[in-house]
C-alpha cells in the first residue's frame, strides 16, 4: 500500500510538470500570438514564473503530506488563489487547481506513464535552463497552456461576507481582522431564515466605535469614508467608487516606504487593513472591487528602480486616469448613445436615484428634447426624492408616485430607464430592490425597459436569484409611525417577528430590452463577451 | 336613521365593508310601507341610490341594496305562484309568446311583508357569519411548512391565517404596503398568534417571491368579469406570482361582489392626499411636481386562481353565474 502510494505521488508529480510543460509539444502558433504581448509584459512574467515554480514546489510537498492524509489542502488552496488573485488581472493560473484534478486520474497507463516521465524529465530540464536565461516565451507558452487546457478553473473563493451562517469562515475572518488590527463588526437583530447567511448590521452602532483613536493601520480618511458609507451618506455606486479612490489617493499621498522594503509590495499590504475596514463597514459594491483591483495591479506595476515621489505621482494619476475614463468620459459616451432613444414627447419612467440616468435625462433636456419623467420611489431609502429634486431644478415636468402604483402609471408611460449596481456575467442585472418588479411589470404592459450601466461594472459573478448573494440592510428602517401608532416598534421581543430590508436584487434578462453601455448598445446576454474584450485588453 | 347612516357614510367612516346596519335599515322601511311591494322596491332604491352616492367607492352599500331587492323579488314571485326557475329563465319562447311587461309588482300580496322580514333576518346571520365560513375552509387549503404571502391588512385574510395556524405551522410573508403601511399592523397581529411573519417592503416582493408557495390576498371589489379592484400594489403582486406559477387566492365574502365591469377609467379609482407619499417637508419642490397616491388596484381575472368565499371556493370564471342568483339584471343599474 505504502509502495503504491510513493507510486501515485511520482505520477502526479509527473503528471503535473507534463501539463505545465506541454507547450513545445503542441502548436507554435499560439506561441507566436503571445509573443507579441509577452515583451511588453516580461517584467511581470518573471515575476509571476518565479510565483509559480514556488508553488509547484508547494504543491510538491503538499502532495507528499496528502498521501499521509493531511487535510490541509483546501486552505492552502484558497490562501494561494487569493495571493494570486491580488497580484494578477489576466487570466490566472492555478497550478494547485490543476493538479487537484489531476490527481483524480486513475493510475493509468504504464507505457505512456513511462514515455510522460522521460519526456518529463527531458522538458523540466529544459524548463530549467530557460528560466536561468530568462526566457520569456516559453514561460509564457506555459502560462497559455494551462490557462488554455482549464479556461473554467478561476473558482474564486466565496467571500467571507456571503458565509455568515459559517463558524469557521468567521473565524478565519476573526482572525485575519485581528492581524490587521481592523475590529469585527457584530450582527444586528434576527435575521430572516433565508438570509441567515449574510450579515446584517444596525446604522446605530457604527464600527468607528470599535476602533482606537489613533490608528496607526487605518488612514483617518479611509476612518471618515467607512463611516459615510455605513451612515448611508455615501450611496450609489458610482459615488462610493469615487469616493474610495479619492481616499486611496490620500492614503498614496502619506505613505512613505519603510527601509528595506519595496513599494510595490509593501503599499499592497498597507492598502489591505484599509480594505477589509471597509469591507467591515458596508460590503463592497462590485464597482469598488474593480476598482481595487485595478489599484493594487498598478501598484504592483511599479518597478522597482522608480524612485518614491516619482511612483506615487505615477499612481495617482493612474487613479485619476480611472476615474476620468471609466466614469465620466463613459458617461458622457452613454449620454450620446441614449440620446438617440429619447424622442420628443415621451413620458419616462425612472426608478430611485441613479447618478447615470440622472445625468442622462439632463443631458437630453439640455440638448432640447421634450420629454416627462415619472419618479417612482420606495421605502425605506426613499432615493427617488433626490433624483426629483436634481430634475425640478433643471426644469424637466415631473411625477412622483410610490411603487405601488406603477400599475396605474404604466398605460402612460412610453420607456422604463434603469441604472445598475453591477451586470453579472449570466445577462441578470442586479440593481437596487424593486428594479426587477419594474421590469416584470413594464413587461407586462409592453413598455421597452433599457438598463444603463459602465463597462466597469461588468463582473464575472453569476447569480439566478436575489437570495444567494444580498446585503442586508439596517431592519429599523422599516419602522415607521403612522396616525401615531409604530406596530412594529418592539420587535426584537417578538419571536415570531422579523423585518427584512434587502438591498439588491437581480432582474432577469428576458425583462430587459437594452443595455446601454460605453461600448455601445447591447443585449443584456452580450456581457460575457464584453468581459472577455476587456480582459485581453488588459 | 338613514340619515344618520348617510352622514357616516359621506364622512367616511364607515369604510369597513359591513353591510349589517344597512339591512337593518331595510327592515325598517319594510316595516313603514309594506302593501305595495313596487313601492317598496322604489323607496329602497332611491335610498340605495342616495346611499351610494355618499360613497361611491365602498360598493357594498350598492351591493346589498341589490340583494335585498332581489329577495323582495323572489318572494314576491314565489308567493304569487310562480317557481323560481321559471322565472329567471327568460327563454327566447317566453319573449316572444308572453309580451308586454311580465311583471309589475302591483299585485296585493298580504304574506310578503313577513316572508320579506324572515328572509332578510336570514341575509343577516349570513352576513354576520362570513368571517366564520371562510375561515373554516382555511385547513383545506394551507398545508404545512408553506410560505404564504400577503399584502396589506385584510381582516379576512386575518381571520383565516389564524385559524389554519391553529393546527399547522407555516410561514407569512407580509408586504407592508406604502404608504399606508397597513401590513405592519397585519403582521404585529399575525405575530401575536404566533404565526412566524416576516415584514417586507413592496419593492422586494418578486424579490421574494421565488420563495413563495401560496399568495392569499384579501380584496375591496370582486367586479363582474371576476377581477378584482383591490388595495395599490396588488397588481405587482399578481403579475410575479403569475411569473413564478404561484396560485393567487382571493379571500372575500360575497357582499363584495359587484356588478361592475372595469371599463369606467374615470370612475374606477380613488385617490387620496398625496401628503403620504410627498410630505410637505419637501418644500420648494411641491409646487412643479404632479404626485399621484392611488388607492385601488385593477386585477384582470388572468392573474386569479380562486376566489375563497362564505359559499365555499370558486374560479374567477364562475363568477357571472353568481352573480346571476345574487342580482336580478334589472337592479345593476341603481
Amino acid at each position: 500500500f505504502v509502495r503504491w502510494l510513493v507510486n501515485m505521488a511520482d505520477v502526479n508529480r509527473v503528471i503535473q510538470t507534463q501539463s505545465s510543460n506541454l507547450t513545445p509539444v503542441k502548436d507554435a502558433g499560439v506561441k507566436k500570438s503571445e509573443n507579441i504581448h509577452s515583451k511588453s509584459e516580461n517584467q511581470e512574467l518573471s515575476k509571476e514564473e518565479k510565483l509559480r515554480q514556488r508553488k509547484e514546489k508547494k504543491q510538491q510537498k503538499k502532495n507528499r503530506r496528502e498521501d499521509k492524509g493531511n487535510a490541509a489542502q483546501p486552505e492552502k488552496n484558497a490562501t494561494e488563489s487569493q495571493v494570486q488573485q491580488q497580484k494578477v488581472s489576466g487570466p490566472t493560473v492555478v497550478p494547485s487547481d490543476a493538479s487537484v484534478n489531476n490527481e483524480k486520474l486513475p493510475s493509468g497507463k504504464s507505457k505512456a506513464e513511462l514515455r510522460a516521465e522521460r519526456r518529463a524529465k527531458q522538458e523540466a530540464d529544459r524548463a530549467m535552463k530557460g528560466v536561468k536565461k530568462g526566457d520569456s516565451s516559453q514561460s509564457f507558452g506555459l502560462k497559455s497552456k494551462t490557462a488554455a487546457s482549464e479556461p473554467q478553473s478561476v473558482v474564486k473563493r466565496l467571500s467571507e461576507h456571503v458565509q455568515a451562517d459559517d463558524p469557521a469562515a468567521q473565524k478565519r475572518l476573526a482572525k485575519k481582522l485581528e492581524r490587521q488590527q481592523v475590529p469585527l463588526r457584530n450582527d444586528y437583530g434576527t435575521k430572516v431564515n433565508l438570509f441567515s447567511h449574510l450579515h446584517q448590521y444596525s446604522k446605530k452602532i457604527p464600527l468607528t466605535q470599535q476602533t482606537s483613536i489613533p490608528c496607526t493601520v487605518i488612514h483617518p480618511s479611509i476612518v471618515r469614508l467607512g463611516l459615510k458609507y455605513s451612515q448611508g451618506i455615501i450611496t450609489g455606486s458610482n459615488s462610493r467608487c469615487i469616493a474610495l479612490l479619492h481616499a486611496f489617493k490620500q492614503v498614496i499621498h502619506d505613505y512613505s516606504t519603510p527601509p528595506n522594503e519595496e513599494l510595490s509590495r509593501d503599499l499592497v499590504n498597507k492598502l489591505n487593513p484599509n480594505i477589509s475596514f471597509l469591507i467591515q463597514c458596508r460590503p463592497l459594491s462590485a464597482s469598488m472591487g474593480n476598482a481595487i483591483k485595478y489599484v493594487k495591479k498598478e501598484i504592483s506595476n511599479i518597478q522597482s528602480t522608480v524612485k518614491e515621489e516619482e511612483a506615487k505621482a505615477i499612481l495617482k494619476e493612474c487613479i485619476d486616469k480611472y476615474i476620468q475614463e471609466k466614469i465620466y468620459l463613459a458617461a458622457k459616451a452613454i449620454c450620446k448613445f441614449a440620446i438617440e432613444k429619447i424622442s420628443d414627447g415621451d413620458v419616462i419612467l425612472i426608478y430611485g436615484y441613479s447618478s447615470l440616468v440622472n445625468d442622462i435625462l439632463c443631458d437630453a433636456h439640455e440638448k432640447g428634447r421634450t420629454f416627462r419623467v415619472i419618479v417612482v420611489d420606495s421605502r425605506p431609502r426613499q432615493e427617488g426624492r433626490e433624483a426629483l429634486r436634481r430634475m425640478v431644478r433643471k426644469g424637466i415636468h415631473c411625477t412622483y408616485v410610490i411603487i405601488t402604483a406603477i400599475s396605474y402609471m404604466l398605460p402612460e408611460v412610453s420607456k422604463v430607464f434603469l441604472g445598475a449596481h453591477a451586470l453579472l456575467a449570466n445577462g441578470y442585472v442586479m440593481s437596487r430592490v424593486g428594479t426587477s418588479q419594474i421590469a416584470l411589470v413594464a413587461k407586462a404592459y409592453n413598455v421597452p425597459v433599457l438598463v444603463c450601466c459602465e463597462t466597469y461594472k461588468f463582473c464575472e459573478r453569476v447569480q439566478t436569484d436575489s437570495f444567494v448573494s444580498n446585503e442586508l440592510d439596517d431592519p429599523d428602517d422599516l419602522i415607521v409611525t403612522q396616525k401615531g401608532s409604530t406596530h412594529l416598534e418592539d420587535w426584537q421581543n417578538n419571536s415570531c417577528l422579523r423585518l427584512l430590508n434587502l438591498v439588491y436584487d437581480v432582474t432577469p434578462p428576458d425583462f430587459v430590452d437594452l443595455v446601454i453601455t460605453d461600448l455601445g448598445m447591447i443585449p443584456c446576454t452580450s456581457v460575457p463577451v464584453v468581459l472577455r474584450v476587456k480582459n485581453v485588453e488588459q | 336613521m338613514s340619515q344618520q347612516l348617510f352622514n357616516r357614510l359621506r364622512a367616511a367612516s364607515v369604510i369597513a365593508a359591513h353591510p349589517n346596519s344597512l339591512v337593518d335599515l331595510h327592515l325598517d322601511h319594510g316595516c313603514i310601507k309594506c302593501r305595495i311591494s313596487r313601492e317598496l322596491m322604489d323607496i329602497i332604491r332611491k335610498e340605495g341610490k342616495r346611499m351610494v352616492l355618499a360613497q361611491s367607492s365602498e360598493t357594498t352599500v350598492g351591493n346589498t341594496v341589490r340583494r335585498v331587492l332581489k329577495i323582495i323579488r323572489e318572494e314576491y314571485s314565489r308567493l304569487r305562484g310562480r317557481s323560481e326557475e321559471t322565472d329567471q329563465q327568460e327563454s327566447l319562447h317566453k319573449l316572444l309568446t308572453s309580451g308586454g311587461l311580465s311583471e309589475d309588482f302591483s299585485a296585493h300580496v298580504p304574506a310578503l311583508r313577513a316572508n320579506v322580514i324572515e328572509v332578510i333576518n336570514e341575509l343577516l346571520t349570513e352576513l354576520e357569519g362570513t368571517l366564520d365560513n371562510i375561515a373554516m375552509q382555511a385547513l383545506e387549503h394551507i398545508h404545512s411548512n408553506e410560505v404564504i404571502m400577503t399584502i396589506g391588512r385584510s381582516r379576512t385574510v386575518e381571520a383565516f391565517l389564524k385559524d389554519a395556524a391553529r393546527k399547522r405551522k407555516f410561514h407569512v410573508i407580509v408586504a407592508e404596503c406604502a404608504p399606508f403601511c397597513q401590513g405592519h399592523e397585519m403582521a404585529a397581529s399575525l405575530s401575536k398568534d404566533g404565526i412566524e411573519t416576516t415584514v417586507i417592503t413592496d419593492a422586494a416582493i418578486f424579490a421574494v417571491m421565488s420563495r413563495v408557495n401560496k399568495v392569499i390576498i384579501g380584496t375591496q371589489t370582486i367586479l363582474a368579469n371576476g377581477g378584482l379592484r383591490a388595495v395599490s400594489g396588488t397588481h405587482t403582486l399578481a403579475l410575479a406570482a403569475k411569473h413564478h406559477s404561484t396560485p393567487l387566492i382571493v379571500c372575500a365574502p360575497m357582499f363584495k361582489l359587484t356588478p361592475q365591469f372595469p371599463n369606467e377609467e374615470d370612475t374606477f379609482h380613488k385617490f387620496v392626499s398625496p401628503q403620504e407619499v410627498l410630505p410637505f417637508t419637501e418644500g420648494e419642490i411641491l409646487a412643479k411636481v404632479n404626485v399621484h397616491c392611488p388607492v385601488f388596484d385593477y386585477v384582470p381575472p388572468e392573474l386569479i386562481t380562486l376566489f375563497i368565499s362564505n359559499i365555499g371556493g370558486n374560479a374567477p370564471s364562475y363568477i357571472y353565474r353568481l352573480m346571476s342568483e345574487l342580482y336580478h339584471p334589472d337592479d345593476h343599474d341603481l
